[in-house]
């Protein structure tokens, strides 16, 4: 059910309800959306909500009016977005994924050491093989040298990666089938032992695609310099 | 009843407008002297009275420390920042400011804050729309550049309050000029507006549909304009007087700002003309001429128009766009004209840019828009939405000196973001929170907003508070924080120190009319103005009775002007406006005949409203504009 965003007699706007995004829009716990479908949500609502049309109205109106539209503006945002979408629905089951990385990443500026990252274990030979390429890149760099047949290697590698990167979005996908399937078969809080196993594969597929982005960005500022 | 007027208002860093909305049609309200923009000029005349707009424009000239200039360029910033404008714009700061204060400006033996003179511009623009209203306006939507940063948006918003009006919306100017184009338009589309002004250029991408304008990405630079191009060739001018007549003028203030006149008026030749000379009177009996051509013009402009570039390119590609893609180019802000913008934009965009709206009016007209959608809206306007973006992340200072982003640059706005914070000591009270905006990873690279200290939190173990400070940028691209501690549910209390800004203290003793005497200073100024036209009309009328016209009316017509003129004496001395207006209508009604047949014996008439010859009646507002009949309930 939508959170009741108007009153139902007079139409005026409410206080927002605690909710989370997805009941803002009216939708239930699952992953698939039709972005179409909410975009049109998305304007509807705002041309109820917006501070704008509420200029004239009372002051509590106003307050109101302008917390129930950043909500719809911060959760339209959230859900349109794929991986936001499921960072955002993995938080709501307690997985801070971002809220650990950051303070993993503050940690090692702290102590001044390399944040530890995992490599995914599909990609550990290409990974091993890059590494060592940027280095001789590097080194190449210093003493003047150019080696463009070097530099050929590191880009086929790195337009291997960024396949990867777009087929993890699919296998992603995948398992938003599967969360979906479950939601349905059991709506309720019991099933947690399916939906846990969901999640950490859901994590897991994060993780790998935030790694992949970041040694795609590595390797374009390296071949940049 | 009274109907509440909204006016709209483009605060221009060049020329500043009044519009409102008339039936459907947006229209902009002139001046006293009938010309629609209001130069943003400043003076302080020898009785250290404001003189604003085209009358000031000759202080600058004769008497430049009593004049200021492009004061938006100071609007939200600190002495820091400003370096570099100092060089090229002859703004004096305050000697005796302190590290930490708010910018002060000195004008005419008196120091001013930015707001402070922006307030009088805007001042001024409210008492000509009240003129053409017969009524009070207090309340306005203001616009400024997309790119303003939230000190910039404050001082727009102080400078609306220290002139008495509220201010119900700011509107980023080229969201402003889309829905002037789209008002006019009715089309679906996605549209660039590539506004270049006397001071801030802004891109922003828009998409039109249905009545809703939503802002996809917006960049900008705001200290990027027709004044660098102004000041570019006053340093030429210069070089070339210093060299060719051995003369350096650079600290002769009167010299340069007649040089500036001199540019300027090339500049805007040179747009239709190919080639233009320059004739400038120097002090000391000289002369400096120089023949320009555009393509020299175009020369030495290239890498000044060349920096619009840059903001462009990042705006399509945050809005995840191809030039291709985009229907529509439209084109705001006076410095537009100049054809190798225009050349720039096509090359660019790959289309040719829209050009039919004005330049000059397209904001405020816009703004105007807005203000009616805000006080309830109109036929035309009723389905209309604006959905605008913050155009720069906001981000947190963590340890290390990085920014912590909160809020992505394009977020829709109203947006919030909600961040956690705990202590490190144990019964540690207090927080210190340092905001940024900008896309920088380090703080130091940001634009410091404003430094918050949540006081207050209960005594607790280290790490045992958990404080939950909530930021909200609201419909008008402004910071708000709230914040609160979660074991304890007290409100923490947020103390905001602004990093360039006025505190509210400071603002209201800085208000020009107090709100509480806002009606009876209208009503006065009313009485004062009609008065002075009851003067006109008398004096115009004692001449007209000297006239061989005189003689030609009917005894019944004398008798009935007589009726009328004695009238209006009699109610001249009482201070119902409203009455001596009606008074003065009437007397002009029955000296219609009067006028007609003094105009055929070819004596130029005065009792049709026009002014007369001045040199008979001393200074005085001249008679309201023709055009602009007011209108009384």
């Amino acid at each position: 059910m939508r959170a009741a965003h108007f009153c139902a007699s007079c139409g005026k706007v409410q206080p927002p309800q605690p909710a989370d995004y997805f009941s803002f829009f009216g939708l239930p716990l699952k992953l698939t959306l039709d972005v179409t479908a909410l975009e049109k949500d998305f304007y509807e609502l705002s041309r109820r909500l917006h501070p704008d049309l509420s200029a004239r109205a009372s002051t509590r109106e106003q307050e109101w009016s302008l917390e129930q539209s950043s909500l719809l503006n911060d959760a339209y945002r959230t859900l349109r977005d794929p991986i936001k979408r499921t960072q955002y629905l993995l938080r709501l089951e307690g997985v801070e994924l971002e809220e650990q990385s950051k303070a993993a990443t503050e940690q090692a500026r702290a102590t001044g050491e390399v944040k530890k990252q995992i490599v995914p274990p599909d990609l550990l030979e290409e990974v091993f093989e890059l590494n060592m390429q940027l280095e001789e890149l590097k080194m190449n760099k210093q003493v003047g040298d150019d080696d463009p047949s070097l530099v050929g290697e590191i880009s086929k590698h790195k337009v291997a990666l960024e396949a990867k990167y777009e087929q993890l979005l699919q296998e992603l996908q995948s398992y938003w089938k599967e969360w979906d399937a479950a939601i349905d078969r059991n709506p309720a809080e019991s099933a947690v032992a399916e939906r846990t196993q969901i999640i950490g594969k859901m994590v897991d597929v994060l993780n790998r695609r935030n790694y992949i982005r970041n040694l795609v960005r590595d390797v374009n500022a390296a071949l940049e310099e | 009843m009274s109907t509440e007027y909204i006016v709209g208002i483009d605060l221009g860093t060049t020329n500043s407008l009044v519009a409102f909305m008339q039936g459907d049609t947006p229209v902009v309200i002139p001046g006293d002297d009938g010309s629609n923009l209001v130069p943003s000029v400043v003076a302080l005349d020898e009785n250290s009275q404001p003189v604003i707009g085209n009358s000031a424009r000759k202080f600058l000239i004769e008497t430049p420390e009593r004049a200021v200039y492009s004061i938006k360029r100071l609007m939200g910033r600190g002495v820091e920042d400003i370096q570099e404008e100092l060089k090229l714009f002859p703004f004096r700061v305050a000697e005796d400011l302190q590290p930490g204060e708010v910018l002060r400006i000195k004008l005419g033996g008196k120091t001013f804050t930015p707001p402070e003179i922006s307030a009088l511009i805007l001042r001024q623009l409210k008492r000509n729309a009240e003129r053409y209203f017969g009524a009070p306006v207090m309340k306005a939507v203001i616009t400024v550049p997309a790119y303003f940063n939230d000190a910039q948006r404050q001082a727009t918003k102080d400078a609306g309050r220290i002139a008495g009006l509220e201010v119900l919306r700011l509107v980023n100017e080229p969201t402003a000029a889309s829905l002037a184009y789209g008002l006019d338009k009715k089309q679906n589309g996605i549209i660039a507006v590539y506004d270049l002004g006397g001071g801030t250029f802004d891109i922003s991408i828009l998409k039109l549909h249905d009545g809703i304008f939503e802002v996809i990405a917006t960049n900008g630079d705001t200290h990027l304009g027709g004044d660098d191009i102004d000041n570019l060739l006053i340093t030429i001018a210069l070089d070339d007087i210093r060299g060719d007549l051995d003369l350096d003028l650079r600290r002769n203030a009167e010299a340069v700002q007649a040089i500036r006149k001199a540019v300027i008026e090339a500049k805007i030749a040179l747009s239709s003309q190919p080639s233009v000379k320059l004739d400038i009177d120097l002090p000391g009996g000289k002369r400096y001429q120089r023949e320009i051509s555009r393509e020299q013009f175009e020369q030495l402009i290239q890498p000044i128009i060349d920096r619009t570039v840059g903001p462009c390119k990042q705006a399509l590609k945050d809005a995840n766009l191809k030039p291709e893609q985009i229907d529509e180019v439209v084109l705001v802000g006076g410095s537009t004209r100049i054809p190798k913008v225009r050349a720039l934009v096509k090359e660019m965009f790959q289309r040719e840019p829209h050009v039919d709206l004005n330049p000059d009016e397209v904001v405020a007209l816009g703004a105007a828009v807005q203000a009616n959608i805000l006080g309830g809206g109109s036929e035309a306007t009723q389905n209309m939405l604006l959905l605008d973006v913050t155009p720069l992340s906001l981000g947190i200072e963590v340890a290390g000196g990085v920014t912590d982003k909160i809020i992505l640059r394009n977020s829709t706005i109203p947006a919030s973001a909600t961040q956690f914070y705990t202590t490190q000591i144990d019964g540690q009270a207090n927080v210190a929170i340092h905001v940024l905006q900008g896309e920088r990873e380090l703080a130091k690279d940001c634009r410091s907003l404003a430094r918050f200290d949540l006081k207050g939190i209960p005594p607790m173990a280290a790490g045992i508070p958990r404080v939950e400070v909530k930021f909200l940028i609201d419909a008008n691209g402004i910071l708000h924080v709230s914040a609160r501690e979660q074991r304890s549910g007290k409100e923490a209390d947020i103390q905001v120190q602004p990093s360039y800004g006025l505190t509210d203290d400071q603002v209201e003793s800085m208000i020009l009319d107090s709100f509480d005497n806002a009606e009876e200073d209208f009503r006065r100024r009313q009485v004062i103005e009609a008065r002075n036209e009851t003067a006109t009309i008398l004096a115009a009328l004692e001449k007209a009775k000297k006239s061989p016209a005189w003689a030609h009316l009917t005894s019944d017509e004398r008798k009935r002007i007589a009726k009328m003129e004695k009238a209006l004496i009699e109610v001249n001395k009482e201070d119902d406006y409203q009455a001596i207006r009606k008074a003065i209508d009437a007397l002009n009604q029955c000296t219609m005949r009067l006028a007609e047949l003094m105009m055929d014996t070819a004596v130029s008439s005065a009792l049709k409203g026009k002014t007369m010859d001045e040199t008979d009646l001393g200074e005085g507002p001249t008679a309201p504009h023709p055009m602009a009949k007011a209108e009384f309930k």
